[in-house]
């Protein structure tokens, strides 16, 4: 609903929303800075917003130290391998709710919802238990299996409320020439729904990078993600505050990047189509 | 529309989302269920046997059991004001002309990229730590002691850290269905005369009530599971100042090691989640139709 308005007023509003913004992106900057500077200048009182003496040394000590590689392959393994899972499972799921909805279609999704109201905390024994028994205890596939599971309602649920804004019209048209069900799906709908399915894909990467529940319960070592590698770094004595900020900043750099590229699709997606 | 065979396809299609979200849910519920009876205890293997209804009576009448119940309802009602109403505000604020507003869109949500562990551990460190941190510093310039955040106000401090990280979300949805309002209707009142408050009370919030509706749902279901966030800086304490019933069951669980009681805390909690969700669905289920 932008209105036109005063260049004066125009400033005076660009100066509040700057503002606001930056205060609420300021602990992020914070951290970035602080990943840059010494031990010493790190805890500096008053507190330095830029210092002279830059350094990349507490990147090089936390990359030493920690095995940085082997968790981030396992976030990336876990978050697109759990999102690619759930999408294959979904999306039929989905566009059969989309097209040829029952009349307990509504109650299903609802449900599926519900599912997500459980804490995770409250079946924290039997999962542990399973998984012990299973042998998918600190495995990326069990990882991938219980974050997919997790985040199923939610590709569920956003997958159908983009297939539903496709005109049924365009499938019964084609259905009257003669397309099959697999043509149907093939070369009508997916070109379509590419879209809806591009920002379910992003939202649950970033759901699954930074789950820290699972990821940090269910791990010990192999399988251990960036979210334990952060809780790995939470002893803050003495000085420490460049190396944890220098090990945070490592561990949302990605998806925070990813992120700010796909804003656009992410916040259409977030609103679970409710909102337009 | 359909015929006989679509729709049996489409069931088939359904399915596999259906029975592994079934497993998913009832297999560890059953479980539950089951321990929430049972004596077991880690440290103790060799009592075991029906425990009758102990464990739940042992978290009805631990004085922690109402404290957590309280501070559960409390984040989720404390995160939700503070989010909705402040989200209301910037996205007004933002969806005003103002140069940049694509940069700035992308400064607001990236508190909701920040995992919750890094997000708590930065605020508790860089921000909140009593020597170090930036507020301590900052207490420090005015002449003021120091405040112990996280040992003086320790939910209060979770429930800001927490606000933090849900903000750009209500924000942006709200925005979002803020810049969908169309300006005419706006134009129109204010020239009938409607004050500036009366506009916002009779045409935008009506307008952003579905917007409101869904940050109510998604936040409710994830904040009634927070655990990261205390886990990484009061650990439910001083005491058990800060602990929700997650945290009280993660501490039966893995710092008691009993199983039985922490099962017996898991089946509450799913009790009040649900009582929560009916009464969600109750008041707002309705909005989020058609």
């Amino acid at each position: 609903m932008a209105r036109s308005v005063t260049p004066r007023r125009k400033l005076i509003y660009t100066v509040a929303a700057w503002s606001v913004a930056l205060l609420i992106f300021f602990p992020v900057l914070w951290t970035i800075l602080t990943s840059f500077k010494t031990e010493a200048s790190a805890v500096a009182s008053p507190p330095q917003l830029f210092t002279a003496d830059w350094t990349l040394e507490n990147y090089a000590e936390v990359w030493n130290r920690s095995d940085y590689q082997r968790f981030f392959w396992n976030s990336v393994v876990i978050s697109v391998g759990s999102t690619a899972l759930g999408l294959l499972i979904a999306i039929p799921a989905a566009w059969s709710m989309a097209f040829v909805p029952g009349n307990k279609t509504k109650d299903l999704l609802m449900w599926m919802l519900s599912t997500k109201m459980m804490p995770a905390a409250a079946v924290l024994i039997p999962m542990y238990l399973i998984f012990q028994r299973t042998g998918l205890f600190d495995t990326r596939v069990g990882l991938v299996l219980a974050l997919m599971l997790m985040n199923l309602p939610v590709i569920v649920w956003m997958l159908y409320t983009y297939f539903k804004e496709i005109p049924g019209e365009i499938l019964e048209a084609a259905r009257m020439d003669g397309a099959s069900l697999k043509n149907e799906i093939l070369y009508i709908l997916t070109p379509m729904a590419v879209p809806g399915i591009a920002s379910t894909m992003l939202l649950n990467v970033i759901l699954a990078w930074n789950e820290s529940f699972w990821t940090i319960t269910l791990t010990t070592v192999d399988a251990a993600p960036l979210s334990a590698f952060i809780a790995s770094f939470s002893a803050p004595q003495g000085l420490f505050y460049a190396k944890l900020s220098a090990a945070s900043t490592m561990a949302i750099a990605p998806i925070l990047i990813m992120g700010w590229f796909s804003q656009k699709q992410l916040v259409r997606g977030l609103t679970f189509g409710a909102v337009k | 529309m359909a015929t006989q065979s679509s729709r049996f396809a489409a069931r088939l299609m359904v399915a596999p989302s259906v029975i592994v979200l079934f497993i998913w849910m009832i297999v560890p519920l059953v479980m539950t269920i089951y321990y929430s009876f049972r004596v077991y205890r880690l440290l103790s293997p060799e009592r075991n046997g029906w425990a009758g209804v102990n464990n739940f009576t042992w978290f009805f009448n631990s004085p922690d059991f109402w404290m957590a119940i309280s501070n559960t309802l409390l984040l989720v009602g404390g995160v939700l004001a503070i989010t909705i109403i402040l989200g209301i505000l910037i996205a007004l604020l933002i969806d005003q002309p103002v140069w940049g507003q694509g940069p700035l869109r992308i400064l607001v949500i990236s508190p909701f990229f920040v995992m919750p562990p890094v997000a708590a551990s930065i605020w508790e460190n860089l921000f909140m730590h009593p020597q170090n941190g930036m507020f301590a510093s900052m207490a420090q310039g005015l002449g003021m002691k120091p405040i112990l955040f996280l040992e003086s106000y320790p939910m209060s401090s979770v429930i800001f850290i927490v606000s933090w990280e849900w903000l750009p979300f209500a924000t942006l949805i709200l925005l979002t269905a803020l810049q969908s309002l169309s300006s005419e209707q706006l134009e129109a009142s204010e020239m009938d005369g409607a004050s500036a408050l009366s506009r916002f009370r009779y045409i935008v919030l009506p307008h952003m009530t579905r917007a409101i509706t869904v940050v109510v749902l998604i936040q409710t279901i994830f904040l009634l599971g927070i655990f990261g966030e205390i886990f990484t800086t009061t650990q439910g304490g001083p005491g058990s100042a800060s602990t929700t019933l997650p945290y009280m069951i993660y501490k039966q669980a893995v710092i008691a090691k009993d199983i039985g009681r922490a099962a017996a805390g898991g089946i509450i909690a799913v009790i009040l989640a649900n009582i929560v969700a009916y009464f969600l669905m109750r008041s707002m289920g309705k909005n989020l139709d058609a």
